[in-house]
Protein backbone atom coordinates (compact mmCIF):
# COMPACT_ATOMS: atom_id res chain seq x y z
CA UNK A 1 0.00 0.00 0.00
CA UNK A 2 1.11 3.53 -0.77
CA UNK A 3 1.15 5.91 2.18
CA UNK A 4 0.26 9.60 1.74
CA UNK A 5 0.41 12.28 4.43
CA UNK A 6 -2.11 15.08 3.91
CA UNK A 7 -2.00 18.66 5.22
CA UNK A 8 -4.41 19.41 8.04
CA UNK A 9 -7.11 21.19 6.05
CA UNK A 10 -7.31 18.37 3.52
CA UNK A 11 -7.56 15.77 6.29
CA UNK A 12 -10.60 17.63 7.58
CA UNK A 13 -12.08 17.90 4.12
CA UNK A 14 -11.57 14.20 3.41
CA UNK A 15 -12.58 13.22 6.95
CA UNK A 16 -9.38 11.19 7.04
CA UNK A 17 -6.49 10.76 9.44
CA UNK A 18 -3.05 12.25 9.01
CA UNK A 19 -1.95 9.40 6.80
CA UNK A 20 -4.04 7.59 4.20
CA UNK A 21 -3.22 4.34 2.47
CA UNK A 22 -3.86 3.74 -1.20
CA UNK A 23 -3.66 0.89 -3.66
CA UNK A 24 -1.95 1.89 -6.90
CA UNK A 25 -1.91 -0.25 -10.01
CA UNK A 26 1.19 -0.03 -12.18
CA UNK A 27 4.08 2.39 -11.80
CA UNK A 28 4.02 4.50 -8.65
CA UNK A 29 4.27 8.11 -9.80
CA UNK A 30 2.92 11.46 -8.66
CA UNK A 31 0.13 11.12 -11.17
CA UNK A 32 -0.86 7.56 -10.30
CA UNK A 33 -0.77 8.27 -6.57
CA UNK A 34 -2.87 11.42 -6.92
CA UNK A 35 -5.30 9.62 -9.23
CA UNK A 36 -5.74 6.92 -6.58
CA UNK A 37 -6.04 9.50 -3.82
CA UNK A 38 -8.78 11.41 -5.67
CA UNK A 39 -10.61 8.19 -6.52
CA UNK A 40 -10.69 7.19 -2.86
CA UNK A 41 -11.36 10.72 -1.61
CA UNK A 42 -13.26 12.46 -4.41
CA UNK A 43 -13.77 15.57 -2.31
CA UNK A 44 -10.07 16.28 -2.82
CA UNK A 45 -10.44 16.75 -6.58
CA UNK A 46 -9.21 20.21 -7.47
CA UNK A 47 -7.58 20.85 -4.10
CA UNK A 48 -4.12 19.44 -4.92
CA UNK A 49 -4.14 19.65 -8.70
CA UNK A 50 -5.97 22.21 -10.78
CA UNK A 51 -9.23 20.82 -12.14
CA UNK A 52 -8.47 21.72 -15.72
CA UNK A 53 -4.71 21.74 -16.16
CA UNK A 54 -4.02 18.95 -13.62
CA UNK A 55 -0.99 20.98 -12.52
CA UNK A 56 0.07 21.07 -8.87
CA UNK A 57 -1.48 23.99 -7.05
CA UNK A 58 1.24 26.59 -6.48
CA UNK A 59 1.20 26.57 -2.68
CA UNK A 60 1.59 22.80 -2.38
CA UNK A 61 4.77 20.73 -2.52
CA UNK A 62 5.49 16.98 -2.70
CA UNK A 63 8.25 15.49 -0.55
CA UNK A 64 9.44 11.91 -0.03
CA UNK A 65 12.52 10.38 1.55
CA UNK A 66 13.73 13.87 2.49
CA UNK A 67 13.75 14.94 -1.15
CA UNK A 68 11.59 17.50 -2.99
CA UNK A 69 9.70 15.93 -5.91
CA UNK A 70 7.49 18.94 -6.58
CA UNK A 71 9.18 19.91 -9.81
CA UNK A 72 9.57 16.39 -11.17
CA UNK A 73 7.39 15.46 -14.17
CA UNK A 74 4.19 13.78 -12.92
CA UNK A 75 4.98 10.46 -14.56
CA UNK A 76 8.47 10.12 -13.06
CA UNK A 77 8.58 7.06 -10.76
CA UNK A 78 8.63 7.92 -7.07
CA UNK A 79 11.34 6.30 -4.90
CA UNK A 80 11.15 2.58 -4.24
CA UNK A 81 10.68 3.31 -0.54
CA UNK A 82 7.40 5.08 -1.41
CA UNK A 83 6.35 2.34 -3.83
CA UNK A 84 6.96 -0.30 -1.18
CA UNK A 85 5.13 1.62 1.51
CA UNK A 86 8.22 2.01 3.66
CA UNK A 87 8.10 5.81 3.34
CA UNK A 88 5.10 8.11 2.79
CA UNK A 89 4.61 10.74 0.09
CA UNK A 90 4.23 14.02 1.95
CA UNK A 91 1.86 16.67 0.57
CA UNK A 92 2.89 19.90 2.24
CA UNK A 93 1.21 23.30 2.24
CA UNK A 94 3.52 26.29 1.88
CA UNK A 95 4.18 28.16 5.11
CA UNK A 96 2.85 31.47 3.85
CA UNK A 97 0.62 33.60 5.99
CA UNK A 98 -1.92 31.91 8.15
CA UNK B 1 -42.75 31.35 17.11
CA UNK B 2 -40.47 32.85 14.51
CA UNK B 3 -36.76 32.22 14.57
CA UNK B 4 -33.82 33.98 13.02
CA UNK B 5 -30.70 32.33 11.68
CA UNK B 6 -27.69 34.50 10.87
CA UNK B 7 -25.06 32.97 8.59
CA UNK B 8 -21.63 34.49 9.11
CA UNK B 9 -18.66 33.89 6.83
CA UNK B 10 -15.23 34.79 8.20
CA UNK B 11 -11.57 34.56 7.24
CA UNK B 12 -11.21 31.42 9.35
CA UNK B 13 -14.51 29.60 9.25
CA UNK B 14 -18.28 29.96 9.30
CA UNK B 15 -20.56 30.61 12.24
CA UNK B 16 -24.31 30.17 12.57
CA UNK B 17 -26.14 32.40 15.05
CA UNK B 18 -29.72 31.55 16.00
CA UNK B 19 -32.33 33.25 18.12
CA UNK B 20 -36.06 33.36 18.64
CA UNK B 21 -38.15 36.24 17.34
CA UNK B 22 -37.22 38.45 20.26
CA UNK B 23 -33.60 38.39 19.08
CA UNK B 24 -32.25 38.93 22.57
CA UNK B 25 -30.46 35.63 23.32
CA UNK B 26 -28.34 33.95 20.70
CA UNK B 27 -26.84 30.50 20.23
CA UNK B 28 -23.56 30.43 18.34
CA UNK B 29 -22.36 27.36 16.46
CA UNK B 30 -19.01 27.10 14.76
CA UNK B 31 -16.46 27.44 13.53
CA UNK B 32 -17.64 25.33 10.63
CA UNK B 33 -14.83 24.60 8.16
CA UNK B 34 -12.33 25.98 10.66
CA UNK B 35 -9.32 27.62 9.13
CA UNK B 36 -10.86 28.12 5.68
CA UNK B 37 -11.97 31.43 4.22
CA UNK B 38 -15.76 31.33 4.11
CA UNK B 39 -16.62 34.03 1.64
CA UNK B 40 -20.38 33.62 1.66
CA UNK B 41 -23.23 31.46 2.94
CA UNK B 42 -26.82 31.89 1.88
CA UNK B 43 -30.03 29.95 2.40
CA UNK B 44 -32.60 29.09 -0.23
CA UNK B 45 -35.81 31.15 -0.08
CA UNK B 46 -37.62 28.02 -1.27
CA UNK B 47 -36.22 25.62 1.33
CA UNK B 48 -34.67 27.34 4.36
CA UNK B 49 -32.88 24.14 5.34
CA UNK B 50 -30.93 24.32 2.11
CA UNK B 51 -27.84 26.50 2.59
CA UNK B 52 -25.01 26.96 0.14
CA UNK B 53 -21.52 27.96 1.26
CA UNK B 54 -18.35 29.09 -0.49
CA UNK B 55 -15.26 27.63 1.18
CA UNK B 56 -11.97 28.86 -0.25
CA UNK B 57 -8.25 28.71 0.32
CA UNK B 58 -5.20 30.14 -1.37
CA UNK B 59 -3.61 26.73 -0.89
CA UNK B 60 -6.40 24.34 -1.80
CA UNK B 61 -8.72 26.30 -4.07
CA UNK B 62 -12.50 26.48 -4.15
CA UNK B 63 -14.95 24.15 -2.41
CA UNK B 64 -18.74 24.39 -2.52
CA UNK B 65 -20.53 23.07 0.55
CA UNK B 66 -24.24 22.47 0.97
CA UNK B 67 -26.39 21.83 3.99
CA UNK B 68 -29.85 20.29 3.78
CA UNK B 69 -30.60 20.57 7.49
CA UNK B 70 -30.18 24.23 8.22
CA UNK B 71 -26.44 24.19 8.77
CA UNK B 72 -26.13 21.25 11.17
CA UNK B 73 -24.34 19.02 8.66
CA UNK B 74 -22.63 19.75 5.36
CA UNK B 75 -21.60 17.88 2.24
CA UNK B 76 -19.91 18.74 -1.00
CA UNK B 77 -22.68 18.34 -3.58
CA UNK B 78 -22.18 15.12 -5.50
CA UNK B 79 -19.79 13.73 -2.94
CA UNK B 80 -21.58 12.28 0.08
CA UNK B 81 -19.18 11.83 3.00
CA UNK B 82 -17.46 8.47 3.01
CA UNK B 83 -18.74 7.51 -0.41
CA UNK B 84 -15.99 6.35 -2.70
CA UNK B 85 -15.76 6.06 -6.42
CA UNK B 86 -14.82 2.76 -7.94
CA UNK B 87 -13.20 1.88 -11.24
CA UNK B 88 -15.29 3.29 -14.05
CA UNK B 89 -17.59 5.14 -11.67
CA UNK B 90 -18.82 8.57 -12.57
CA UNK B 91 -16.41 11.22 -11.38
CA UNK B 92 -17.34 12.95 -8.15
CA UNK B 93 -15.97 15.88 -6.26
CA UNK B 94 -16.98 18.06 -9.17
CA UNK B 95 -18.86 20.65 -7.15
CA UNK B 96 -15.78 22.84 -6.90
CA UNK B 97 -15.14 22.83 -10.63
CA UNK B 98 -15.57 26.28 -12.15
CA UNK B 99 -14.35 26.35 -15.72
CA UNK B 100 -14.76 29.40 -17.93
CA UNK B 101 -16.74 28.77 -21.08
CA UNK B 102 -14.51 28.78 -24.14
CA UNK B 103 -16.91 26.90 -26.38
CA UNK B 104 -17.63 28.01 -29.90
CA UNK B 105 -21.38 28.12 -29.15
CA UNK B 106 -20.92 30.98 -26.69
CA UNK B 107 -19.94 33.21 -29.58
CA UNK B 108 -17.00 35.26 -28.37
CA UNK B 109 -15.23 33.47 -25.52
CA UNK B 110 -13.02 36.01 -23.80
CA UNK B 111 -9.48 35.34 -22.74
CA UNK B 112 -8.28 38.65 -21.33
CA UNK B 113 -9.32 41.60 -19.21
CA UNK B 114 -7.43 44.70 -18.14
CA UNK B 115 -4.94 44.17 -15.30
CA UNK B 116 -3.82 46.69 -12.65
CA UNK B 117 -1.00 47.84 -14.91
CA UNK B 118 -3.30 48.43 -17.88
CA UNK B 119 -2.09 45.40 -19.81
CA UNK B 120 -4.42 42.66 -20.92
CA UNK B 121 -4.41 39.64 -18.60
CA UNK B 122 -5.92 36.18 -18.96
CA UNK B 123 -9.03 35.27 -16.99
CA UNK B 124 -8.03 33.06 -14.04
CA UNK B 125 -10.54 31.51 -11.65
CA UNK B 126 -9.73 32.27 -8.02
CA UNK B 127 -12.80 31.92 -5.79
CA UNK B 128 -16.54 32.27 -5.37
CA UNK B 129 -17.47 35.56 -3.71
CA UNK B 130 -21.24 35.28 -3.65
CA UNK B 131 -23.84 32.53 -3.88
CA UNK B 132 -27.42 33.50 -4.75
CA UNK B 133 -30.00 30.71 -4.47
CA UNK B 134 -32.94 30.85 -6.87
CA UNK B 135 -36.22 32.25 -5.57
CA UNK B 136 -38.17 29.40 -7.18
CA UNK B 137 -36.02 26.26 -7.15
CA UNK B 138 -33.85 25.07 -4.26
CA UNK B 139 -31.52 23.20 -6.62
CA UNK B 140 -30.74 26.26 -8.71
CA UNK B 141 -28.08 28.63 -7.43
CA UNK B 142 -25.91 31.34 -8.99
CA UNK B 143 -22.26 31.96 -8.16
CA UNK B 144 -20.38 35.21 -8.65
CA UNK B 145 -16.69 34.51 -8.99
CA UNK B 146 -13.25 36.12 -9.24
CA UNK B 147 -12.04 36.68 -11.97
CA UNK B 148 -15.44 38.13 -12.69
CA UNK B 149 -17.98 35.78 -14.20
CA UNK B 150 -21.39 34.38 -13.38
CA UNK B 151 -21.99 30.64 -13.03
CA UNK B 152 -25.21 28.71 -12.45
CA UNK B 153 -25.92 25.26 -11.07
CA UNK B 154 -29.29 23.58 -11.56
CA UNK B 155 -28.47 20.40 -9.66
CA UNK B 156 -27.91 21.63 -6.15
CA UNK B 157 -24.37 22.90 -6.63
CA UNK B 158 -22.89 19.75 -8.14
CA UNK B 159 -22.18 21.03 -11.64
CA UNK B 160 -21.57 24.64 -12.63
CA UNK B 161 -21.93 26.28 -16.02
CA UNK B 162 -20.88 29.79 -16.88
CA UNK B 163 -23.45 32.25 -18.22
CA UNK B 164 -20.86 33.39 -20.70
CA UNK B 165 -22.97 36.06 -22.35
CA UNK B 166 -21.90 38.36 -19.52
CA UNK B 167 -18.15 38.11 -20.17
CA UNK B 168 -18.74 37.94 -23.89
CA UNK B 169 -21.03 40.91 -24.40
CA UNK B 170 -18.17 43.17 -25.46
CA UNK B 171 -16.89 45.30 -22.58
CA UNK B 172 -14.90 42.55 -20.84
CA UNK B 173 -11.44 43.68 -22.03
CA UNK B 174 -12.08 47.00 -20.21
CA UNK B 175 -12.91 45.41 -16.85
CA UNK B 176 -10.16 45.61 -14.28
CA UNK B 177 -9.59 44.37 -10.74
CA UNK B 178 -10.24 46.52 -7.70
CA UNK B 179 -8.11 46.24 -4.59
CA UNK B 180 -9.92 43.03 -3.63
CA UNK B 181 -9.54 41.45 -7.03
CA UNK B 182 -11.81 41.43 -10.05
CA UNK B 183 -14.84 39.97 -8.36
CA UNK B 184 -18.48 39.54 -9.26
CA UNK B 185 -19.87 40.20 -5.80
CA UNK B 186 -23.54 41.10 -6.21
CA UNK B 187 -26.32 39.00 -7.74
CA UNK B 188 -29.92 40.22 -7.47
CA UNK B 189 -32.80 38.10 -8.74
CA UNK B 190 -36.11 39.72 -9.61
CA UNK B 191 -38.96 37.74 -8.03
CA UNK B 192 -41.47 39.27 -10.44
CA UNK B 193 -39.48 38.53 -13.59
CA UNK B 194 -37.39 35.34 -13.70
CA UNK B 195 -35.59 36.59 -16.79
CA UNK B 196 -34.18 39.68 -15.08
CA UNK B 197 -30.92 39.49 -13.11
CA UNK B 198 -28.71 42.31 -11.88
CA UNK B 199 -25.02 41.76 -11.12
CA UNK B 200 -22.16 44.01 -10.11
CA UNK B 201 -18.41 43.73 -10.55
CA UNK B 202 -15.43 45.55 -9.04
CA UNK B 203 -14.15 47.30 -11.05
CA UNK B 204 -16.44 47.12 -14.03
CA UNK B 205 -19.84 48.27 -12.84
CA UNK B 206 -23.41 47.00 -12.81
CA UNK B 207 -24.99 44.87 -15.53
CA UNK B 208 -28.47 43.58 -16.29
CA UNK B 209 -29.96 40.73 -18.27
CA UNK B 210 -33.61 40.61 -19.31
CA UNK B 211 -33.47 37.19 -20.94
CA UNK B 212 -32.35 34.89 -18.16
CA UNK B 213 -28.65 35.47 -18.59
CA UNK B 214 -28.17 35.02 -22.32
CA UNK B 215 -27.45 38.66 -23.11
CA UNK B 216 -26.25 41.46 -20.85
CA UNK B 217 -25.66 45.17 -20.96
CA UNK B 218 -23.90 47.65 -18.69
CA UNK B 219 -26.21 49.84 -16.57
CA UNK B 220 -23.84 52.54 -15.37
CA UNK B 221 -25.25 55.75 -16.86
CA UNK B 222 -25.06 58.50 -14.27
CA UNK B 223 -22.13 57.03 -12.35
CA UNK B 224 -19.18 59.39 -12.03
CA UNK B 225 -15.82 57.94 -10.97
CA UNK B 226 -13.04 60.47 -10.91
CA UNK B 227 -10.41 57.77 -10.35
CA UNK B 228 -10.77 56.37 -13.88
CA UNK B 229 -9.57 58.06 -17.06
CA UNK B 230 -13.09 58.70 -18.34
CA UNK B 231 -15.21 59.38 -15.24
CA UNK B 232 -18.50 58.67 -17.00
CA UNK B 233 -17.31 55.61 -18.91
CA UNK B 234 -19.71 52.83 -19.81
CA UNK B 235 -17.67 50.39 -17.66
CA UNK B 236 -14.77 50.58 -15.22
CA UNK B 237 -16.64 51.83 -12.14
CA UNK B 238 -15.85 50.24 -8.80
CA UNK B 239 -19.33 49.33 -7.64
CA UNK B 240 -19.11 47.95 -4.11
CA UNK B 241 -22.64 46.66 -3.59
CA UNK B 242 -26.19 46.99 -4.88
CA UNK B 243 -29.45 46.37 -3.01
CA UNK B 244 -33.09 46.08 -4.03
CA UNK B 245 -36.37 45.67 -2.19
CA UNK B 246 -38.25 42.66 -3.62
CA UNK B 247 -41.49 44.64 -3.95
CA UNK B 248 -39.88 47.29 -6.18
CA UNK B 249 -37.55 45.54 -8.60
CA UNK B 250 -36.96 48.67 -10.67
CA UNK B 251 -35.53 50.61 -7.73
CA UNK B 252 -31.87 49.94 -6.98
CA UNK B 253 -29.55 51.38 -4.38
CA UNK B 254 -25.78 51.33 -4.87
CA UNK B 255 -22.79 51.91 -2.65
CA UNK B 256 -20.05 52.79 -5.09
CA UNK B 257 -16.37 53.16 -4.23
CA UNK B 258 -17.32 56.76 -3.51
CA UNK B 259 -20.97 57.88 -3.78
CA UNK B 260 -24.27 56.35 -2.75
CA UNK B 261 -26.48 56.11 -5.82
CA UNK B 262 -30.08 55.32 -6.68
CA UNK B 263 -31.87 54.17 -9.83
CA UNK B 264 -35.64 54.23 -10.35
CA UNK B 265 -35.57 52.61 -13.77
CA UNK B 266 -33.84 49.26 -13.29
CA UNK B 267 -30.40 50.74 -13.64
CA UNK B 268 -30.97 52.59 -16.91
CA UNK B 269 -29.81 55.73 -15.12
CA UNK B 270 -28.49 56.62 -11.67
CA UNK B 271 -28.48 59.71 -9.49
CA UNK B 272 -26.43 60.41 -6.42
CA UNK B 273 -28.22 60.32 -3.04
CA UNK B 274 -25.21 60.70 -0.73
CA UNK B 275 -26.81 63.85 0.69
CA UNK B 276 -25.60 64.67 4.19
CA UNK B 277 -23.48 61.56 4.76
CA UNK B 278 -20.21 62.49 6.50
CA UNK B 279 -18.34 60.47 3.86
CA UNK B 280 -19.90 58.62 0.96
CA UNK B 281 -17.21 55.95 0.70
CA UNK B 282 -18.28 52.54 1.98
CA UNK B 283 -19.02 48.96 1.09
CA UNK B 284 -22.40 47.75 2.38
CA UNK B 285 -25.88 48.94 1.51
CA UNK B 286 -29.21 47.32 2.33
CA UNK B 287 -32.94 47.97 2.34
CA UNK B 288 -35.42 47.67 5.23
CA UNK B 289 -37.58 44.56 4.85
CA UNK B 290 -40.90 46.41 5.06
CA UNK B 291 -40.08 49.99 4.09
CA UNK B 292 -38.67 50.12 0.56
CA UNK B 293 -37.51 53.71 0.99
CA UNK B 294 -35.54 52.99 4.17
CA UNK B 295 -31.94 52.15 3.43
CA UNK B 296 -28.76 51.60 5.42
CA UNK B 297 -25.06 52.25 4.80
CA UNK B 298 -21.94 52.26 6.94
CA UNK B 299 -19.77 55.22 5.87
CA UNK B 300 -16.04 54.51 5.77
CA UNK B 301 -13.49 57.33 5.91
CA UNK B 302 -11.87 56.92 2.50
CA UNK B 303 -10.44 54.57 -0.09
CA UNK B 304 -7.07 54.81 1.62
CA UNK B 305 -8.37 54.53 5.19
CA UNK B 306 -10.85 51.69 5.45
CA UNK B 307 -12.29 52.47 8.86
CA UNK B 308 -15.10 54.63 10.27
CA UNK B 309 -14.66 58.38 10.39
CA UNK B 310 -13.27 59.64 13.72
CA UNK B 311 -13.15 56.11 15.13
CA UNK B 312 -16.94 56.10 15.56
CA UNK B 313 -18.85 53.13 14.18
CA UNK B 314 -22.07 54.60 12.81
CA UNK B 315 -24.75 53.07 10.64
CA UNK B 316 -26.57 55.70 8.62
CA UNK B 317 -30.25 55.28 7.81
CA UNK B 318 -32.28 57.16 5.27
CA UNK B 319 -36.07 56.88 5.41
CA UNK B 320 -36.43 58.84 2.20
CA UNK B 321 -34.52 56.59 -0.17
CA UNK B 322 -31.37 58.66 0.20
CA UNK B 323 -30.18 62.26 0.51
CA UNK B 324 -31.40 62.70 4.10
CA UNK B 325 -29.49 60.47 6.49
CA UNK B 326 -29.46 59.98 10.26
CA UNK B 327 -26.65 58.45 12.27
CA UNK B 328 -27.52 55.34 14.29
CA UNK B 329 -25.06 55.00 17.14
CA UNK B 330 -26.84 53.56 20.17
CA UNK B 331 -24.95 50.46 21.24
CA UNK B 332 -22.13 50.90 18.73
CA UNK B 333 -18.59 51.88 19.75
CA UNK B 334 -18.12 55.64 19.50
CA UNK B 335 -14.42 55.90 20.10
CA UNK B 336 -11.27 54.11 18.97
CA UNK B 337 -13.12 51.91 16.48
CA UNK B 338 -11.11 51.22 13.34
CA UNK B 339 -12.81 48.20 11.78
CA UNK B 340 -14.26 47.89 8.30
CA UNK B 341 -17.61 46.48 7.20
CA UNK B 342 -17.18 44.55 3.96
CA UNK B 343 -19.60 44.61 1.04
CA UNK B 344 -21.56 41.41 1.77
CA UNK B 345 -21.54 41.83 5.55
CA UNK B 346 -24.97 43.42 6.12
CA UNK B 347 -28.41 41.82 5.98
CA UNK B 348 -31.95 42.28 7.26
CA UNK B 349 -34.55 39.89 8.64
CA UNK B 350 -38.25 40.17 7.82
CA UNK B 351 -39.66 40.20 11.33
CA UNK B 352 -41.66 43.11 12.68
CA UNK B 353 -39.70 45.20 13.64
CA UNK B 354 -37.15 44.65 10.97
CA UNK B 355 -33.84 43.26 12.23
CA UNK B 356 -30.60 44.63 10.80
CA UNK B 357 -27.25 42.85 11.14
CA UNK B 358 -23.69 43.57 10.11
CA UNK B 359 -20.25 42.11 10.73
CA UNK B 360 -16.89 43.80 11.01
CA UNK B 361 -13.31 42.99 10.14
CA UNK B 362 -12.72 43.12 13.90
CA UNK B 363 -14.89 40.04 14.34
CA UNK B 364 -18.00 41.59 15.82
CA UNK B 365 -21.49 40.84 14.56
CA UNK B 366 -23.91 43.56 15.58
CA UNK B 367 -27.67 43.20 15.49
CA UNK B 368 -30.58 45.55 15.87
CA UNK B 369 -34.09 44.23 16.56
CA UNK B 370 -35.64 47.66 16.01
CA UNK B 371 -34.62 48.64 12.50
CA UNK B 372 -31.38 50.23 13.65
CA UNK B 373 -32.59 52.39 16.54
CA UNK B 374 -30.29 50.48 18.91
CA UNK B 375 -27.62 47.83 18.49
CA UNK B 376 -25.87 45.15 20.48
CA UNK B 377 -23.03 42.78 19.72
CA UNK B 378 -24.39 39.28 19.13
CA UNK B 379 -20.89 37.91 19.14
CA UNK B 380 -17.44 39.46 19.39
CA UNK B 381 -13.90 38.34 18.68
CA UNK B 382 -14.64 36.20 15.64
CA UNK B 383 -12.15 36.20 12.78
CA UNK B 384 -12.65 39.05 10.31
CA UNK B 385 -16.22 38.88 9.01
CA UNK B 386 -16.56 38.56 5.24
CA UNK B 387 -20.30 38.10 4.90
CA UNK B 388 -23.55 38.15 6.84
CA UNK B 389 -26.86 36.73 5.65
CA UNK B 390 -30.10 36.25 7.56
CA UNK B 391 -32.89 33.72 7.36
CA UNK B 392 -36.25 34.44 8.96
CA UNK B 393 -37.76 31.09 9.89
CA UNK B 394 -41.39 30.37 10.64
Amino acid sequence: MIRVVLPGHLRALARAGAEVQLHVDGPVTQRSVLDALEAQYPMLRGTIRDHVTQERRPFLRFFACEEDYSLEPPDTPLPEAVASGKEPLLIIGAIAGG
Amino acid sequence: MSKVRVLVGTRKGAFVLTSDGKREKWDVSGPHFAGWEMYHLKGSPVDPNRIYASQTSGWFGQIIQRSDDGGKTWTQPGTPPGEQTGPGAMPKGESNKFVYDTSAESGKPLTTHQFYDGKQHPWEFKRVWHLEPSVTDADTVYAGVEDAALFRSTDGGKNWKELSGLRGHGTGPRWQPGAGGMCLHTIILDRSDPNRIYIAISAAGAFRTDDGGKTWRPINKGLYSQYIPEPTAEVGHCVHHVAMHPSRPDVLFMQKHWDVMRSDNAGDSWKEVSGNLPTDFGFVIDVHAHEPETIYVVPIKSDGEHFPLDGKLRVYRSKSGGNEWEALTKGLPQNNCYVNVLRDAMAVDSLDKCGVYFGTTGGQVYGSANAGDSWSAIVEHLPAVLSVEVQTLA
